[in-house]
């Protein structure tokens, strides 16, 4: 491959060009064809001097399936089969691979990879066919409109070739502007529920590389010792007791001053130096306060007059009506802290080659974000920067730092070394458990009237908690009018029309950093928005289905949530679960995409409550990878439901409580017993899938319990477990 | 310290600590990295390896403590029988997601289809307890477990 010298031109030349298909400046026909090297056809198209394609992914793979997605769009368009094409991360590099709802920003998040890609990765799929089918044309002097590529070979006019053969004259030729894409009726690969992940194959046998098997050759592993309560900084450090662990190689303070940073010649010896270490903090300026007081301070600001009239309600009027209603039903929520704790523990490696290059081996989910920090750190032009991107263990919001957290710190203990050995940096799982970001914590306080006949008449809903963007990067991405609509979407853009419905929100201070959390605010707004959905069914003497069905009009978005609520419904057996069980049921919209969940459980509160059953129905529009679909769906209600049931993040002091797995306890395979999906048939633009099935999980859940127990009174504080539910 | 490990059939000497675990060994010293460092406390099961064909912990098994004993793999599953079927189920089903813990899944699985060659939807529970899935890829591995057991049936 001459890809390494080749590409960073042909990348050059595709960012002056700022075209969205470019015929890369290396598709060196001559070499194509010798069968040496591979030929670039676009940014997202690579054929091999095998003759193989290659799709570029631009979005980091970290198990949602976006390697598979995005070539399965190269594949379907091109003509080639799954077993007949490869793929590769893309390189860093904004001007081309940034995410098309990001803006000029390279990255993985809500739940995008497939939405934004979608047009894309087919245009580029449909340019490449069509270059390939007019080089063939021209040698054969038939009709362009003749030929087709089929499972890699051009066909059509009585002949038919293997398409590598024109790979050397294509690579020659102008890009088509509007290539034709396959109509739907053509496809055989999207909406292929057959179609199996392209990365299953190294999962299963070891060989998979994640950024924590990098191995250079020379590599120090960095591990670092940091503050135990935010905001503090080192004072002083005594290292002897770490001199005395074989492989110990130094320990310095990170310039941040918020770590000591330990080196040592493998992890273990890393790891012993690292718990060795004597550090004196100061801690004047340091988070002090305790999760009951975070707690206070979030249900109090629920209690005054909002700081922000979300959706500009009259709120002395929807108060009016709620205080007049014939009936009131009024519940105070509140959502901890939640850790991410992806199983492969933050780690990435970083080296300087002979060039005086930087590159950072990573799995990268917003490679933009290090790309940046670098170039300050290392006082670089971008282009003495590579990022490569590995396959990533996880993630749920935690890769996806404003402030690039751990590269930053691997970059800062690179830069105080004399640059001629890598540097690996590795956390642990308590550094990861400890590590300062979390999906912040919220209270929600809730009011809704409804009238003699059950009818909701006012909604007073009122949020407090930590603001994710407010003081990053992102701030001006996501805060308007001083509301951070992370803190009150899936409120504020909800499909239900509810009458008299006032949203307030006030910030609180933030005791840790905050992040993004699978699915965001989603994770508590759905929670709140379909529990009180279900208390007021039941105060009105409705079916809990029948009741939201009355607030979601016929047409457009609430049409399509009111489809999966009753698909969802009719696949379960709404209204007749088994002798001895309860069901609950939730529907929320998120990242465009519709998801409803009906949860069957048993038991009771003394021998211990078991969910039986899951039944979760989706409309994310079309379905391009279903089986990657109904993964995602079963990862997603998994990660909902586990952290409800048993999970937070508790400061005493300012510091984390956990540290571990024992102690921030994961779903495990016992706890759902079964998990259904049903998807949606859509000719829809692909939404989000990612995401969307864990805001309705845990109201689902709740909902059951309430019908079980026929009770919500330990509903309304989560995590359950604390709350005095009983798992069995 | 040396000490003589008896790896995926290979004999290999090593330097290394008392107390090393067996984990960092095998990653740091010997480059096989399909065995993940997942919690170091023994409470994810992402190290899980074969010590006399029984699945252990490595990141709780200590150098010191393997020396004559047969340690296996990720990396040899494919010429274990159980093990290729595993894989194969595994594949079929698509288990995976980030895949991280799932070389530690595989070698639990293994396990448990050595010493119960059917196992019920409950013993499989019960024997995978112990090893976690962030992506929550329950449902599969579940059902991986049952698709290994038809195959090797068959």
């Amino acid at each position: 491959m001459t890809i390494n010298t080749s590409r960073r031109g042909f990348l050059q030349g595709a960012a002056a060009s700022g075209a969205a298909l470019y015929i890369g400046a290396t598709a060196n026909g001559a070499m194509a064809a010798s069968g040496s090297a591979d030929a670039m056809l676009n940014n997202f198209v690579k054929i091999g001097a095998d003759g193989r394609a290659i799709a570029i992914c631009k979005h980091v793979e970290f198990g949602q399936g976006s390697a598979t997605g995005l070539t399965t769009l190269i594949a379907e368009e091109l003509g080639v089969t799954m077993e007949q094409i490869d793929y590769e991360f893309a390189p860093s590099n904004p001007a081309i691979y940034n995410n098309l709802l990001f803006g000029p920003f390279q990255g993985t998040g809500g739940s995008t990879a497939i939405a934004n890609s979608f047009p894309q990765y087919r245009n580029a799929g449909a340019a490449a066919r069509e270059m390939l089918i007019s080089a063939a044309a021209k040698e054969w002097g038939v009709e362009a409109s003749a030929l087709d590529i089929v499972e890699g070979m051009v066909t059509g006019a009585g002949k038919s070739a293997p398409m590598g053969e024109f790979v050397a004259a294509a690579a020659e030729m102008e890009v088509p502007a509007e290539p034709r894409l396959r109509d739907a009726s053509e496809w055989k690969l999207i909406g292929n529920a057959q179609t199996r992940r392209l990365d299953s194959p190294a999962k299963v046998n070891g060989t998979a590389m994640f950024a924590m098997d990098v191995q250079l050759d020379n590599q120090m592993v960095v591990m670092v010792r940091r503050t135990p309560q935010r905001g503090g900084t080192v004072v002083s450090f005594d290292d002897s007791a770490s001199k005395e662990v074989k492989g110990f190689i130094m320990a310095q303070a990170l310039p941040t001053g918020h770590g000591v940073a330990v080196y040592a010649e493998n992890t273990w010896a890393a790891m012993q130096a690292r718990n060795a270490l004597e550090v004196e903090w100061d801690l004047s300026a340091a988070e002090t306060r305790s999760s009951a007081e975070i707690k206070d301070e979030i249900m109090a600001a629920l209690n005054t007059e909002p700081t922000y009239n979300v959706n500009k309600a009259d709120r002395a009027a929807v108060k009016s009506s709620v205080d007049g209603a014939a009936q009131v039903i009024e519940k105070t929520f509140y959502f901890p802290l939640l850790a991410h704790a992806p199983m492969e523990p933050l780690n990435c490696t970083i080296e300087q080659t002979a060039d005086g290059d930087i590159v950072l081996h990573d799995g990268a989910q917003m490679p933009t974000g290090p790309h940046m920090a670098y170039q300050q750190i290392f006082e670089l032009p971008a282009e003495k920067i590579q990022i490569k991107s590995m396959l990533a263990g996880g993630s749920f919001g935690r890769r996806a730092t404003p402030d690039a957290d751990y590269q930053v710190e691997a970059g800062l203990a690179f830069i105080m070394t004399d640059r001629s050995r890598p540097v690996k940096l590795v956390w642990d799982r308590e550094d990861d458990i400890r590590g300062g970001y979390y999906r912040p914590a919220a209270g929600h306080k809730v009011r809704v009237g409804l009238d003699e006949n059950g009818t909701i008449v006012g909604w007073d809903h009122q949020v407090a908690g930590q603001s994710i963007m407010k003081g990053t990067a992102f701030e001006s991405f996501a805060v308007h009018d001083g509301i951070d609509h992370s803190t009150v979407e899936g409120i504020a853009d909800s499909p239900y029309t509810i009458p008299g419905q006032a949203l307030g929100l006030t910030d609180t201070e933030k005791a840790t950093s905050v992040l993004w959390w699978r699915s965001v605010g989603h994770t508590h707004t759905a929670y709140v928005m379909e529990v009180m959905m279900d208390l007021a069914a039941k105060a009105a003497g409705k079916d809990p289905v029948d009741f939201r069905l009355d607030y979601l009009a016929a047409e457009g978005d609430a049409a399509r949530k009111a489809g999966v609520l009753k698909l969802a419904a009719e696949k379960a057996g709404w209204g007749n679960p088994a002798a001895g069980r309860a069901q609950g049921i939730a529907v929320h919209k998120s990242f465009g995409s519709y998801v409803a969940i009906v949860a069957e459980i048993s038991g009771n509160n003394d021998d211990g409550i078991v969910i039986e059953k899951i039944t979760a129905a989706v409309d994310c529009g079309i379905a391009v990878n279903p089986d990657t679909v109904v993964a995602q769906l079963e990862g997603a209600v998994g990660y909902g439901i586990g952290h409800a049931m048993r999970d937070q993040i508790t400061l005493d002091g300012g510091a984390v409580e956990q540290s571990n797995f024992p102690d921030y306890e994961p779903l495990r395979i016992s706890d759902i017993k079964a998990i259904e999906t049903h998807i949606v048939a859509s000719a829809e633009a692909p939404t989000g899938m990612g995401e969307p099935g864990t805001p309705p999980s845990a109201p689902a859940l709740a909902n059951a319990i309430a019908s079980l127990l026929d009770s919500s009174d330990m509903l309304a504080e989560l995590p359950m477990a604390e709350a005095g539910v009983y798992f069995a | 310290m040396s000490i003589t490990l008896k790896l995926n059939g290979k004999t290999h000497e090593v330097d290394a600590e008392p107390g090393t675990p067996l984990l960092w060994v095998i990653r740091d010293e010997l480059k096989l990295t399909g065995t993940k460092f997942g919690c170091g406390v023994a409470s994810c099961g992402a190290c899980t390896v074969h010590l006399n064909g029984e699945p252990v912990r490595s990141c709780q098994t200590f150098i010191e403590d393997v020396e004559d004993a047969e340690v296996t793999t990720i990396e040899k599953m494919e010429e274990d029988k159980v093990g290729a079927a595993v894989q194969q189920a595994w594949m079929e089903l698509d288990v995976v997601q980030c895949g991280y813990c799932q070389s530690g899944q595989i070698m639990n699985a293994v396990g448990l289809l050595k010493e119960n060659a059917k196992p019920s939807a409950e013993e499989i529970d019960e024997a995978m307890y112990g090893n976690a899935c962030r992506c929550a890829t329950y449902q599969r591995i579940r059902a991986g477990v049952q698709r290994a057991a038809e195959i090797l049936e068959a």
